[in-house]
């Protein structure tokens, strides 16, 4: 798998391991994991519940840091990263699309797409990049002043995914995208990604139970017990 | 600016909340402030009156109790004034400075169909220039059988010079009004009738002892001076005379209000501190339940810093805008409560009619308690935005 003539991979695992201790004694998360990610995969991560792969999943958005191990995402060496490295890594490469879209219930889906924009440039969103990114994922004009509560489940993945892309990532992390919709609107938000992968170049990482799912990616992880099958 | 609007965003979300929060903060402010202010207005209200008699010496006879054993010395409680001859002996110590011998006593008095009981003072007739002001008709003159009218009796009883009262059984005429002389520590004639000392002797069958003397400073650095040689004088062997002064007791008023004006702001405190509770609830009840939209923030971007900017943001607004209530209301709430303060103080009495409420300590009483409500809130706001900033972005999104 290794070819160090390759361009460098988007992210790089070597022997990562995460434990998390507990009372009751260690839990071994993830196992001397090593894996590499090129610019412009789509990849799923499967495996049964309570296998690592969403602390694999937030490890590559930096969300947690590794026990053991090395970890470098676009090049950069996140052990040893301050927590003000970490974010600025998240906020200006990486884009979070939840199973639970985990919007801010407060805001509206505009401002909700304008939030990491702000964070990112320290300046209000002049030139509507918010509203172009919404627009791209096909949410009607009228709805973008409407609260996380008065929309549906698709129209609200659209918002995060909006929100996701609003800083242009070169990466995007999808835990169960689908997960908490039909199968109709599934396969609308599925194709979307598909199309954000083959057309504009994102490399999405997806954890998924559902095989139809995983079908969309070119290439499947399998995790059990924290190891890579 | 994104993080002030969210904050004042979720102050509105939990409204009910938010104004409980800040009625605490403005309660608690209202009664530091206003609480301040009466304590400050009673304490103004006394060094008026007091200073006014600056440069007065009084000396009063010693009253057994305390002169060494329990009882005191039996002769000393029965004698409880001053005699003539440790009157010469204090004018002999005195030097330039005027001493003025007071008699007082009591007298059932009566003018057309009013009567009632009121102090007569007795004084040397060419004494009551010094002490007194005439507003209308003459001073005493020696031996004459007129008296001098206290303001507030002169004015209930409609009397004039002139005017022909009783004391006793004895007709008297008026022969002047004295102006209000107010709350005094030397003598108080508002209410009383002011007669010429021979005239109160042989009413009275009093003579050659007095109730108090009064010496007149004409400089006022020699106060201390006056008083120990006086003391040296009269008190060497036992305590026969007791000496004070118009400053002793207006640091004596002044140490007894400074004490109330801290207990007063003490329980405003205390309140502050239960409206500091209560914000330090409301956060950290904000804080809990907004955990995974804490996590959601940092895992688009938002720093440590950010977060915690965000929470006191929340707790200064809350602060600022119960503060600034709060002081605007103690501002009205101290008028009334210094109105109200000083209405009962000085019932029946003249002093304080003019008295004035707001001064320089007012306002920083006001704005001390305004800047300690902002600082009470934004502290209790500071412990659960840092609990909140320093979850790790995991923790914070996968919390329930």
């Amino acid at each position: 798998m290794e070819n160090p003539s390759e361009p460098e991979p988007v992210m790089r695992f070597t022997d990562v391991t995460k434990v998390y201790p507990l009372p009751a004694g260690d839990v071994v998360a993830l196992n001397k994991i090593s894996l590499y990610i090129a610019q412009g995969e789509f990849i799923a991560i499967m495996g049964p519940s309570g296998s690592g792969k969403s602390t694999l999943l937030n490890l590559m958005g930096c969300l947690d840091t590794p026990t053991e191990g090395e970890l470098y995402i676009k090049g950069k060496r996140v052990k040893g990263m301050t927590d003000e490295e970490l974010t600025s890594l998240r906020r200006d490469h990486i884009g979070f699309i939840f199973q639970q879209f985990n919007l801010i219930p407060l805001l509206t889906a505009l401002e909700n797409v304008q939030y990491p924009f702000i964070l990112k440039t320290g300046a209000a969103d002049s030139k509507g990049r918010s509203i172009e990114v919404l627009e791209s994922m096909s949410l009607e004009t009228n709805l973008f002043s409407h609260k996380p509560s008065e929309l549906s489940g698709g129209q609200q993945q659209r918002v995060a995914i909006a929100r996701a892309l609003v800083n242009d990532p070169e990466i995007l992390l999808a835990d169960e995208p689908t997960g908490n919709l039909d199968t109709k609107t599934g396969s609308a938000i599925m194709e979307l990604l598909s199309d954000l992968n083959r057309n504009r170049g994102k490399t999405i990482i997806m954890v998924t139970h559902d095989p139809k799912i995983a079908e969309y990616a070119h290439r499947t992880i399998r995790i059990v017990d924290g190891k890579i099958v | 600016m994104i993080f002030l609007d969210l904050a004042l965003k979720n102050l509105k979300r939990h409204w009910i909340r938010s104004l409980l929060a800040t009625t605490g903060i403005i309660i608690g402010v209202l009664a530091i402030a206003a609480l301040g202010i009466m304590g400050n207005s009673i304490n103004l209200l006394v060094a008026n009156v007091i200073s006014d008699v600056g440069d007065t010496v009084i000396i009063t006879p010693h009253v057994a109790a305390g002169t060494g054993d329990f009882f005191g010395d039996p002769r000393r409680a029965v004698q409880s004034t001053i005699s003539q001859s440790e009157l010469d002996r204090i004018a002999r110590v005195s030097g330039q400075n005027r001493v003025i011998p007071v008699q007082q006593s009591a007298e059932e008095i009566s003018f057309g169909d009013e009567s009632g009981y009121a102090t007569i003072i007795g004084l040397a007739a060419d004494d009551s220039n010094y002490l007194l002001d005439v507003r209308e008709g003459q001073y005493l003159r020696q031996n004459s059988p007129g008296c001098l009218v206290g303001h507030y009796l002169a004015r209930e009883w409609a009397l004039s010079p002139g005017s022909r009262v009783m004391i006793g059984n004895e007709s008297v005429r008026v022969s002047g009004i004295l102006e209000e002389r107010g709350f005094a520590i030397d003598i108080n004639p508002d209410y009383a009738l002011v007669v010429d000392e021979g005239w109160f002797a042989s009413h009275f069958s009093r003579s050659d002892e007095y109730d108090q003397v009064i010496i007149k400073v004409e400089n006022i650095n020699d106060i201390d001076t006056v008083k120990q040689a006086i003391d040296h004088q009269m008190n060497r062997r036992d305590t026969v005379v007791d000496i004070t002064d118009s400053r002793d007791l207006l640091t004596q008023y002044q140490q007894i209000y400074d004490q109330i004006t801290v207990f007063l702001i003490g329980i405003g405190a205390i309140s502050l501190v239960v409206a500091a509770v209560s914000i330090l609830n409301v956060m950290i009840i904000s804080v809990t339940e907004r955990i995974r939209e804490i996590g959601i923030l940092r895992s688009f971007g938002a720093t440590r810093r950010q977060v915690l900017v965000m929470f006191l943001y929340e707790s200064m607004i809350l602060g600022v805008v119960g503060s600034a209530v709060g002081g605007v209301l103690s501002v009205l709430g101290g008028i009334l409560i210094s109105g109200v303060a000083i209405e009962v103080l000085t019932t029946g009495t003249s002093f304080g009619e003019n008295a004035t409420i707001f001064d320089f300590n007012a306002i920083l009483y006001v704005s001390f308690a305004i800047l300690f409500g902002i600082v009470v809130s934004t502290v209790s706001g500071f412990y659960p935005a840092w609990k909140a900033s320093n979850m790790t972005p995991i923790e914070a999104l996968r919390h329930e």
